[in-house]
């Protein structure tokens, strides 16, 4: 009878780490990290020489320093004695809301025409194969400049509005008018639309640095109160309905739960619209969106939109045709049968190329600088950096900005891809 | 220990590296045959290529001197033209080696940017250019005025000033050059363009119309406006700041491009000779050849002529000498002696 002996027991010889293929990765991974870890510290070092030889020291005491510029728009408070930080905040902001704006645009936009695109009606899927092509291959910088040039030279300068006395006694109407029952004005320096205005606000907090608009909370609170109410009385009407088999009418009742608590605050508060008016050089009053905002935000969404319509396309077309057909034969009509069907489907295909064209979008907003839109790359990358003379911390500090940024949004939209992809039941 | 005195003689060898480094830049600009000058991407009069893509005007005549101070000839010069934000980038990682560009000398740029500024070759101050039919006759009416101003500029900052001295407000356009601001002035994107007197002068120069704009009275600043070297190499700024100065001399001693070699040979004053290199060695002094001022005079005139052919009465952009003129006509230019 054989007993089967143990296989002796190889001992470790150094020659294995390159010979043996269970070792071989492991080491070139190793000598790879270190050659990297020695690059970088090779830069490191290189980069603290150099700005020592020059005089300067690496920090960021700058940032607390008084900015002593002006921006133009500025979603919170900031004045010329505001810090540098402070500009940075207004930047950043700008910068945020150009993204925001254009994603959420783009997208509307994107899916209408790349469901259109695979219309049956010619006309219509020519006409959008057509914008798609023209706006995908032209370098979407130039579509900044073209719509700002559009934007700030076809429109009147704001003394067109002006009307004299002589012009009056002689009948004559101003060169141009305010639009919607002269509520907006439109120069070529920018829209100036009504702001809402409170007679009795609530005031403010200040917490350290940062400002908050009690008016503006109390509203967000009223009107997610009123939404929640309102969903748990769906919740309630459905349950009814799924016991009894009648459904209460709901509609009234979610009217008024939705709308009196908000208009009754807005009208404790005494909120009115200021329109703008004509004073000296400019329209006062209201809110300036300056063109700058204006054209990067359309060219953007136009320009974005056509990559999301083909990614669009591309998602619904992955579908089988035999879906659809199912969905018709079931008795759904193509609108429905789009909505229910196909798109959710879809989405699995269609939401991981969507999140670069998001990161793309927020990226190019940088682009602002071509029609003097102060973003971050305005503000801190532009004359903080220069006015302080700090490049690589400017530098340093924007690129590690706009990589959190893209890496948030690239999570979140990762969450909601997860929530979309088919799951295994 | 061992670590500590590694790291110390590296860090001692790097330092002595870099010294050496900022005393080269008379060798390196030798060496190449050739001076980079840091120039305006186009400012009429001042800096902007001519019809043939040669470099003329009142900043680049300067390049042109100290080219011919240091290699005996003023057409070996490379001009490299600088935004108001890259400029002093482009000087500070050595892109150029002198940089002649309105730039204004301030305490902030002197010590936080680790530049010198070695002398002012023209004394300015900010204003505003208006159109002639805006019915405004002073900046102090300007409350609620858009206003073109170029990015990264002390003109930027002296305008938030003088609209909070003034309790006034305004509406800031950054634009990033001065072509652009003129196309956003013109098309009345902005209601003023502020910049130094003697740039809005330079653009009005340039427009289709220049009767129909006028500079308001208000200069909100002062300044200064002068060649900038790198911080750390003291020679290469004395070079620059000499021969400036030697400019300045010739003028008031009325040496000019034409008579300058007769004067050579029949002057009798002892700062002349000294500065013409026919007496003393004080071109060697600099580490350059004796008749090295000389030939930067000869390049273009002295520094009223250079004044009169760029942007004086008489030329499109039309400035008085005002403080410009020398000391001894009532002015700011003086020059300290060559001695």
């Amino acid at each position: 009878m054989a007993v089967a002996s143990d296989v002796p027991k190889e001992s470790f010889r150094l020659s294995m780490l390159i010979y043996d293929t269970r070792f071989r990765s492991l080491t070139i991974q190793v000598v790879v990290l270190i050659l990297f870890a020695l690059a970088v510290a090779w830069l490191l070092n290189n980069t603290v020489q150099n700005l020592a030889i020059r005089g300067k020291e690496f920090n960021y005491a700058f940032l607390w320093q008084r900015a002593g510029y002006d921006i133009q728009q500025q979603l919170i408070p900031y004045t010329n004695d505001s810090t540098h930080f402070r500009a940075l905040l207004v930047g950043l902001l700008n910068t945020l809301a150009v993204a925001v704006v254009g994603c959420v645009l783009a997208t509307i936009l994107g899916i209408f025409v790349g469901v259109m695109r695979l219309s049956h009606n010619w006309l219509i899927s020519r006409l959008m194969t057509v914008y798609v092509e023209v706006f995908r291959n032209v370098p979407v910088l130039l579509w900044i400049l073209l719509a700002y040039v559009i934007l700030s030279e076809t429109t009147p300068e704001p003394r067109a509005f002006r009307v004299t006395d002589e012009m009056l006694a002689a009948g004559q109407a101003p060169a141009a008018r305010m639009w919607l029952w002269d509520t907006v004005a439109v120069t070529n320096r920018g829209m100036n639309i009504p702001a809402p205005v409170f007679d009795r606000p609530l005031g403010t907090l200040a917490l350290g640095p940062l400002t908050l608009n009690l008016t503006f909370l109390a509203l967000l609170a009223v009107i997610a109160a009123s939404v929640w109410v309102n969903r748990r009385l769906v919740a309630a009407a459905r349950r009814q309905q799924e016991e009894t088999g009648e459904r209460p009418a709901t509609w009234w009742k979610s009217l008024l739960i939705l709308f009196v608590p908000a208009i009754a605050l807005l009208a404790a508060l005494g909120f009115h619209l200021e329109t703008p008016a004509l004073k000296g050089f400019n329209f006062q009053g209201g809110i300036l969106v300056a063109h700058s905002f204006t054209a990067l935000t359309v060219a953007l969404t136009l320009y974005t939109a056509a990559f999301i319509a083909e990614i669009v396309r591309a998602g619904i077309m992955a579908i089988s045709r035999g879906q659809t057909e199912a969905a018709y034969a079931l008795g759904l009509r193509p609108g429905r049968t789009m909505r229910l069907v196909i798109l959710p489907q879809a989405l699995r295909v269609i939401v991981p190329p969507l999140i670069s064209q998001y990161l793309n979008l927020t990226k190019n907003t940088s682009l602002g600088i071509a029609v003097s839109y102060l973003d971050l790359r305005g503000t801190l990358g532009g004359i903080t950096l220069n006015q302080t003379g700090r490049e690589l911390e400017c530098m340093l500090l924007m690129m590690l900005i706009y990589l959190s940024i893209s890496l948030i949004i690239s999570g979140v939209m990762n969450i909601y891809n997860r929530s979309v992809q088919l799951k295994a039941r | 220990m061992t670590k500590s005195v590694l790291l110390g003689t590296l860090a001692a060898t790097a330092l002595m590296a870099g010294a050496a480094h900022a005393q080269a830049t008379l060798e390196a600009v030798k060496a190449r045959g050739e001076l980079i000058c840091g120039s305006n991407t186009g400012l009429t009069g001042f800096g902007n290529p001519d019809a043939n893509g040669n470099w003329v005007g009142f900043d680049v005549d300067l390049c042109r001197a100290v080219a011919a101070a240091v290699l005996g000839d003023p057409t070996k010069v490379k001009f490299v033209p600088t935004t108001g934000e890259t400029r002093f980038t482009a000087l500070q990682s050595g892109e150029v080696d002198l940089l002649v560009r309105n730039s204004t000398w301030t305490a902030s740029r002197d010590s936080e940017l680790a530049l010198d500024f070695v002398a002012v070759n023209y004394y300015d101050g900010q204003g505003f250019m208006v159109k002639k039919d805006l019915g405004v006759s002073s900046a102090k009416e300007l409350d609620g005025a858009t206003v073109c101003i170029q990015t990264g500029t002390t003109t930027e900052l002296n305008l938030a000033d003088f609209f909070k001295q003034n309790n006034i407000s305004y509406q800031p356009v950054t634009v990033a050059d001065d072509s652009e601001a003129q196309r956003q002035f013109l098309a009345g994107a902005c209601d003023t363009y502020t910049t130094d007197a003697s740039g809005l002068a330079a653009s009005r120069a340039t427009m289709p119309n220049p009767g129909d704009y006028i500079i308001l009275p208000e200069i909100i600043s002062k300044e200064p406006l002068g060649p900038v070297v790198r911080h750390g190499d003291n020679n290469w700024g004395d070079i620059v700041r000499w021969t400036f100065f030697a400019l300045l001399i010739a003028e008031e001693k009325g040496v000019t491009k034409a008579n300058i070699e007769e004067v050579a040979t029949s002057t009798s004053d002892e700062e002349v000779k000294r500065l013409l290199g026919v007496s003393g060695d004080m071109g060697a002094k600099f580490g350059l050849p004796n008749d090295a001022f000389k030939k930067a005079i000869a390049a273009n005139g002295n520094y009223g002529e250079i004044f009169a052919a760029n942007i004086g009465e008489g030329t499109s952009i039309n400035l008085a000498r005002g403080l410009n003129a020398l000391w001894t006509q009532g002015g700011l230019q003086y020059a300290a002696p060559f001695r």
